[in-house]
C-alpha cells in the first residue's frame, strides 16, 4: 500500500505573522515549520504502516512550497516517512488553494504512475490559511472519494472507515481506496523524531520536482492567475488591557458582577 | 437581477439561523434563491421560513438518493443548479461540510472560493479574520462564479418577504460521487443551552477547572450563555470536542466571552480573540489571557465563579 501525506510548511503561529506588500503571506520573515496539524497526518500514516506490518506500506511525504519548505518534508522523514517529494517552482508562489490543489494532484498522479497510490492523507487545515478545503479539492481533482476530519481510522483490505465528530453528529464514514483522508488533532499525539530517525532521514530518498516535471503550465498557477484576490490586509489593533482585580475574600466576584452589570450583560 | 444561491443550513429540515444570515447577505448581492437539499416532505416548512428572509425562489433537491453520502453529491447538485440558473454568486455556510462542498464546487465550476467570510458586501467583497484574528483581510473572487462560505453571525438576519417560488430540482448524481458512505450517524444530544456558534455570551473553562465544569455551567446558565472549553479540557475528557473553542475547534465572536482557568495560548485565542468583550478568571496573574481582557479577576475560579453566579442570580431577582 502506498500512502502520500501532504505536509505544508507554514510560518510559526507563535511568531508575528505578517503579509508581504503584494498581500501574500510573508514566508521569509518568519521562521517556518511543518504545520503542526500535518504532524497528525504523518503520525496516522505511520500508524497505518505499523499496523499493516512495516514492509507492506510505503509512506511518502509531499510538500508544495518554496526552497525552505523542504524542511517540512525532512521533518516527516525524521518522524518515519520513507520518501519525500518537494515540488518547488518560482511560478507557484502566491497560488491559492485552487492552484495548490492542482499541483498536489499532478504530483500524486506522477507518483502514482510509478506505483499506485492508495491513500492521500492530509491535515485538517493548514495553520496559516486554515481553509480546510485542499483535501476536498484534491479529491475532486483526482475523482476520488474523501473521508475527512477523522479522529479514528481503521483500514482493512482496500476499505477505510473513519470516525469523526461532525458539526451536529458523530459519524462513521466508509470508502474504498484510492481515497483522500484528512485527520484532526483528536487523532492522537504525533511522535517526536528520535535520534535514530534523524540520522536515518539523511539517507532517505527526497525528490525535487518542478512544474515542468509535472506537466503543469506555469501560467496555470501562482499569484497572477489566482482565482481570488486579496485587496487589503489590516493588522487588528491590539486589544488594550482593561482592569485587572485581585480577588480577596469575595471582592473579585463582586467586582466582576458589577463590571458585567455596567456592560448590561445582566 | 441575477440569482444568488444560498445553500440552506438545516438539521433534518429544521432551518438553522445562519441560513437567514446568508439570505440577508444574498439580498445585498442580487436575488436570493434558497437551495434546500433534504427531505422533500419537509420542504414546505422550509419554504415558509426562508421566504420570510427574502428567498424569491426555493430550489428543492430531494436527497433520498444521496443523503447517505458525504459532500460530493451535494457539490454536483449545486454545480448543476449554478449552471442552470447562471447564478452570480453562491453562499454556503462555513461548516466543515459546507467548506468541503465549496471546495469541490470551486473545482467543478472553475470558480474562485473564499472561505470563512465574516462579512460580505456588494462586489462581492468579503472580509475575513486571519492569523488567529490578528489580521483583517478583504478579498474578492476574480474568476467564475464567486463561491463564498460565510461564518455564523456575519450578518443580522433581516426579515423581508420574498416570493418563495418553489422549484423541484432533480440532480444527476454520478456513481463516482457516491464513494464516501455515511455508515452510522449519532446525533449530538442537545445540551439545552444556546448553541456555541450562535450564543451572545460564552463561558469557557480550561485545565484550571480541574475537571469540574459545574462552576462554568452554572455561571453560563446565570448569564444565559453557552459553555465552551479549551483543548486541554477536551483532551482530558472533561467535555466533548464540540465545545472546544480555538484553532481546531470553533471560532466564536460573542458579545461576551468569559475564560476561566484558561491560560490563553495562541491556538485558543484564535477562536475567541474577536469577541466584543473578554473577561478572564485565572489564579495566575501572569497568564497571557489577561493581555486580552476588558476585565480580569486574579483568583480561584472555584470560589469566584460560584460567588459571581449567586450575585448575578440575585440581581436578576
Ligand atoms: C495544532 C494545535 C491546535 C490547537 N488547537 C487548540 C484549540 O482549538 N483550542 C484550544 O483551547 N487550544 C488548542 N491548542 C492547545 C493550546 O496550545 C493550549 O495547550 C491549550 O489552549 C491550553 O488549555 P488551558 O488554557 O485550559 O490549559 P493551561 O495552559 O494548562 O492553562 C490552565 C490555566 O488555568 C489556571 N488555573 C489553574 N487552576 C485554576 C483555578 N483554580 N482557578 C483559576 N485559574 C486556574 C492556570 O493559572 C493556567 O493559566 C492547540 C495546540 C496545537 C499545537
Ligand atoms: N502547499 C501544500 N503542500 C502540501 N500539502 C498541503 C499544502 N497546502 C495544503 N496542504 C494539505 O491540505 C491540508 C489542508 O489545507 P488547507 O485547505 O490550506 O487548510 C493541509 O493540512 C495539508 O495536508
Amino acid at each position: 500500500m502506498n500512502i502520500i501525506v501532504c505536509v505544508k510548511h507554514v510560518p510559526d503561529a507563535t511568531a508575528d505573522r505578517k503579509f508581504e506588500d503584494d498581500n501574500t503571506v510573508d514566508r521569509v520573515g518568519v521562521d517556518g515549520l511543518l504545520s503542526e496539524l500535518d504532524e497528525y497526518a504523518v503520525e496516522q500514516a505511520l500508524q497505518l504502516k505499523e499496523k499493516a506490518g512495516d514492509s507492506e506500506v510505503e509512506v511518502t511525504a509531499l510538500c508544495v512550497g518554496p526552497e525552505k519548505a523542504v524542511d517540512a518534508v525532512r521533518k516527516a522523514l525524521q518522524m518515519g516517512a520513507d520518501k519525500g517529494i518537494h515540488v518547488v517552482d518560482d511560478a507557484i508562489a502566491g497560488s491559492d488553494a485552487i492552484g495548490t490543489s492542482l499541483v498536489l494532484a499532478k504530483a500524486v498522479e506522477k507518483a502514482g504512475a510509478e506505483s499506485k497510490v492508495d491513500i492521500v492523507l492530509c491535515g485538517m487545515a493548514s495553520t496559516d490559511a486554515a481553509m480546510s478545503v485542499v483535501p476536498a479539492m484534491l479529491a475532486e481533482r483526482l475523482s476520488w472519494p474523501q473521508v475527512t476530519m477523522a479522529s479514528v481510522i481503521e483500514s482493512q483490505g482496500d476499505q477505510v472507515r473513519i470516525k469523526r465528530d461532525g458539526d451536529t453528529a458523530t459519524e462513521v464514514i466508509g470508502a474504498s481506496m484510492p481515497l483522500v483522508l484528512s485527520v484532526t488533532d483528536q487523532s492522537g499525539e504525533a511522535r517526536y523524531p528520535s535520534f535514530k530517525g534523524i540520522m536515518a532521514a539523511k539517507k532517505k530518498p527526497l525528490d525535487t520536482w518542478s512544474l515542468s516535471d509535472l506537466g503543469v503550465d506555469a501560467g496555470d498557477v501562482g499569484l497572477s492567475v489566482a482565482w481570488t484576490e486579496v485587496e487589503e490586509t489590516t493588522a487588528r489593533p491590539p486589544r488594550s488591557q482593561g482592569e485587572i482585580v485581585k480577588d480577596e475574600d469575595g471582592s473579585g466576584a463582586t467586582a466582576l458582577t458589577e463590571f458585567l452589570a455596567s456592560k448590561k450583560f445582566i | 437581477m441575477s440569482e444568488v444561491l444560498v445553500l440552506v443550513d438545516h438539521l433534518d429540515g429544521a432551518v438553522r439561523k445562519p441560513t437567514y444570515e446568508l439570505l440577508t447577505i444574498a439580498k445585498r448581492l442580487g436575488e436570493p434563491s434558497a437551495v434546500f437539499i433534504g427531505d422533500g416532505a419537509k420542504a414546505s416548512d422550509v419554504v415558509d421560513k426562508v421566504k420570510k428572509y427574502g428567498a424569491e425562489k426555493v430550489y428543492v433537491v430531494d436527497d433520498a438518493q444521496i443523503k447517505g453520502y458525504l459532500v460530493a453529491p451535494k457539490a454536483e447538485a449545486l454545480q448543476q443548479l449554478a449552471e442552470k440558473t447562471s447564478a452570480s454568486a453562491i453562499l454556503i455556510p462555513s461548516t466543515i461540510e459546507g467548506k468541503e462542498i465549496a471546495g469541490r464546487l470551486a473545482i467543478k465550476l472553475g470558480s474562485g472560493l473564499i472561505t470563512d467570510a465574516v462579512d460580505v458586501q456588494e462586489g462581492p467583497v468579503t472580509t475575513q479574520s486571519v492569523f488567529a484574528g490578528s489580521y483583517t483581510v478583504t478579498a474578492k473572487v476574480t474568476k467564475g462564479t464567486p463561491i463564498i462560505t460565510v461564518k455564523p453571525n456575519s450578518a443580522t438576519p433581516e426579515e423581508s418577504e420574498g416570493a418563495g417560488t418553489v422549484e423541484e430540482f432533480t440532480a444527476e448524481v454520478s456513481d463516482a460521487a457516491k464513494g464516501a458512505q455515511i455508515v452510522a450517524s449519532q446525533p449530538r444530544k442537545a445540551s439545552g443551552r444556546p448553541d456555541l456558534n450562535e450564543a451572545a455570551i460564552v463561558v469557557s473553562g480550561g485545565r484550571g477547572t480541574g475537571g469540574d465544569f459545574a462552576p462554568i455551567e452554572e455561571f453560563a446558565d446565570a448569564l444565559g450563555g453557552a459553555v465552551g472549553a479549551s483543548r486541554a479540557a477536551v483532551d482530558s475528557g472533561w467535555i466533548g470536542h464540540a465545545f472546544q473553542v480555538g484553532q481546531t475547534g470553533k471560532t466564536v465572536s460573542p458579545q461576551l466571552y468569559v475564560a476561566a482557568g484558561i491560560s490563553g495560548a495562541i491556538q485558543h485565542r484564535a477562536g475567541m480573540q474577536t469577541s466584543k468583550t473578554i473577561v478572564a478568571v485565572n489564579k495566575d496573574e501572569e497568564a497571557p489571557i489577561f493581555e486580552l481582557v476588558d476585565f480580569g479577576v486574579v483568583g480561584d475560579l472555584k470560589t469566584v465563579l460560584p460567588a459571581a453566579t449567586e450575585a448575578v442570580n440575585q440581581r436578576k431577582g
